[in-house]
């Protein structure tokens, strides 16, 4: 199996976007031009692309074809598309590379999601059966997990809270932050409650956003990037889709065993709580810095932030930061679906 | 904007008879090899993936396990007025329901508060049958007194299976604000005036109309306007035979892709104004604006293309556009 690095990563501001479509043309076009300038590639250069979007957050059928457009596809490219956030589509491209069908791959993830009533959007990814029909919003059913935790001792509100305003305090550095800055703990707990026992600073803004990740082949990695971040363990769980036959507190151990620590973590939580179950079933010590580029409560761009989260722990390693990372990504509610990737310099 | 689309679904032998029991007034669970009543039950054993041997009744009430509170209803939620949100475990169960219990206020909800089922008054085989749960231990009164439960939970189910329930409707409806990229605004401020606003790619030169912003060939943004005529060319055109909800013109009539004079790329719109059957490739076609007053910023103001009254274009001229 072919070894794949990351060697290049952008992302786009975090914000609501008046200016952007649900096509994700105008978030994308700058971002690729960016990635591209730092890599010193050209599009004829990329083997295989993969995207992750969702329609039913664009509100049209086939909406990924229209960020088509972003590539300029003359002539014509081998593409593919996830119905997932980017970070699905990064795992098919390092797949593609790994087993030699590509050299160098590019995975995009793009999500408007103030264009819809989001937490809504997000009650159709529950059974259709058995739930959807409730309409049970994302923050309402993220409230009930965070619940339980706070009932079985794993946190406080407190906890969350601080989760929140480390966050934002880290975000100062990141100019993709949709949410940045100072707070002190005792002004968030003063806040009402969203869905108790959640506030709004316990739950990811609604933002719109693309990211880009570049994955090229051992050979060609070092030619494209001083500090290629290797990829060296790449891993997806699924729990169960049953929320009620689901304990909403254990999470399987979901990193590599028996390698040694990273530097730094990167983690999709959109929710607090879900920060500290994460850092639990990662393993992580105290001496990991988690979501130095604020996370996923300081952007979350559907479809993006996943992937944004995997490109920001490879910039660690590409700038020289970290000698290895950790980038996660988050799919389906109160975290079901988890994907690790793990980097390291070489 | 606004989608909405009736899902209809058919339920399957496990969820059938699930169904077909909440419209009786009762609730079923599966017994899994984990040693579990799930309830609601899983069609496929979580694991031996095996479908499940058989269905026992549990509850109708239930102990909230965690719960969260929904100060301000959303669309299609089970109660309009502030509601909790509960995982319940239904007396019998070893799994959890997800339910809303209409406690009142959120100082009346807590962890461990026994629930019980509200009915709802006309049941058609859904999970919605369970209007909500509401506070309390004793079953609710039955809005139909024979068909009140006389419940033995744990117990295998025999029901009435003479008109079981196999399918399940799921009414969904979102609503969505689309925006204009500043390309479409350009074209659509130009039908505005009665004019068409186009864009070229600054690297292929090509012209795009309606302008779509970026160049699909280069990926470039294509950021200079250019105004074109309303006639063009038809390259391609199918004859409409068929109705369907909501169309606006009555068959038979043309849809086409007309090549506007300039343009690089063909857009679709109606051919009216002479027999369908004369419509052909190579036909002149000139737009009809609707009246002056009427012109705005939608698609909707050129009503259509109509014959130019000219002779057909010569082949080579649309030859790449087909």
């Amino acid at each position: 199996m072919n070894a794949v690095a990351v060697v290049g990563f952008a992302q786009s501001p975090v914000r609501v976007r008046e200016d952007a479509t649900t096509g994700g043309v105008e978030m994308l076009v700058p971002i690729f031009a960016d990635v591209f300038r730092a890599t010193g590639l050209t599009k004829a250069d990329i083997g295989f692309w993969c995207s992750g979007s969702s329609d039913y957050l664009a509100g049209r059928a086939f909406s990924f074809v229209q960020a088509v457009d972003a590539i300029g596809a003359v002539p014509p490219i081998m593409e593919s598309h996830v119905e997932m956030d980017g970070a699905w589509a990064l795992y098919e491209a390092w797949v593609k590379i790994a087993c030699g069908e590509a050299e160098v791959a590019l995975a995009y993830g793009f999500g408007k999601s103030s264009g819809a009533e989001l937490r809504r959007v997000l009650a159709l990814q529950l059974d259709p059966y058995l739930v959807a029909p409730l309409w049970p919003d994302s923050v309402s059913v993220a409230a009930l997990q965070a619940r339980l935790g706070i009932e079985a001792g794993l946190w406080t509100e407190k906890d969350l809270a601080e989760v929140a305003a480390r966050s934002r305090a880290a975000a100062a550095a990141n100019p993709a932050a949709q949410v940045s800055g100072d707070v002190s703990i005792e002004d968030l707990l003063s806040r009402p409650y969203v869905a108790d026992p959640l506030r709004a600073h316990d739950c990811a803004p609604v933002g719109d956003g693309a990211a880009v990740v570049i994955l090229a082949s051992g050979q060609r990695a070092r030619e494209l990037c001083d500090r290629p971040a290797w990829i060296s363990w790449f891993g997806h769980r699924i729990e169960s889709g049953s929320l009620g036959a689901r304990d909403l507190l254990a999470l399987p151990p979901l990193g590599p065993a028996g390698e040694p620590a990273v530097d730094v973590a990167e983690l999709h939580a959109p929710f607090t709580h879900q920060e500290l179950l994460l850092r639990r079933a990662l393993g992580l010590g105290g001496t990991v810095e988690v979501n130095p580029s604020g996370g996923a409560l300081c952007g979350n761009p559907m479809f993006a932030a996943g992937l944004a989260r995997i490109g920001c722990a490879a910039e660690a390693i590409m700038s020289g930061r970290a000698s290895r990372s950790l980038g996660h990504a988050t799919s389906g509610p109160v975290l079901q679906q988890n994907l690790v990737c793990v980097m390291e310099d070489r | 904007m606004e989608i909405a689309f009736d899902y209809t679904r058919s339920l399957g032998p496990v969820l059938g008879r699930f169904m077909t029991a909440l419209r009786d007034q009762r609730i079923l669970g599966a017994r899994g090899t984990d040693g579990r009543v799930h309830a609601p039950p899983f069609e496929y054993d979580p694991v031996t993936a095996r479908p499940p041997q058989e269905l026992v009744e549990v509850g109708p009430a239930g102990t909230v396990l965690s719960w969260s509170w929904q100060p301000e209803p959303l669309e299609g939620q089970p109660l309009d007025h502030p509601f909790g949100w509960a995982l319940i475990r239904l007396d019998g169960a070893g799994t959890a329901l997800l339910h809303a219990v209409d406690a009142g206020s959120a100082a009346a909800m807590r962890t461990g508060m026994r629930v019980r089922p509200r009915w709802a008054a006309e049941r058609v085989g859904s999970i919605r049958d369970i209007a909500c749960f509401e506070p309390g231990d004793a079953p609710a009164a039955a809005p139909d007194a024979d068909a009140a439960a006389d419940t033995a939970a744990g117990q295998p189910s025999a029901e009435d299976d003479s008109d079981p329930v196999t399918m399940t409707i799921a009414p969904v409806r979102l609503r969505y604000q689309h925006t204009a990229s500043a390309a479409e605004s350009a074209y659509l401020r130009g039908l505005s005036d009665g004019r068409l606003i186009g864009q070229r790619c600054p690297a292929c030169g090509k012209v795009y109309i309606p302008s779509r912003g970026v160049c699909p060939a280069d990926g470039v943004p294509a950021d200079s306007e250019v105004e074109l005529p309303d006639t063009g060319t038809v390259t391609t055109f199918s004859i409409v035979n068929v109705g369907y909800p909501g169309q606006r013109v009555t068959p038979p009539y043309v849809a086409a892709a007309v090549l506007l004079d300039g343009a690089d790329i063909a857009f679709q719109h109606l051919i009216l104004g002479c027999d369908p059957g004369d419509v052909h490739l190579g036909m002149r076609v000139r737009a009809v604006w609707r009246p002056r007053e009427e012109w705005d910023t939608t698609a909707e103001t050129i009503s259509h293309f109509g014959p130019a009254g000219e002779p057909d274009a010569p082949y080579e001229t649309y030859a790449r556009f087909i």
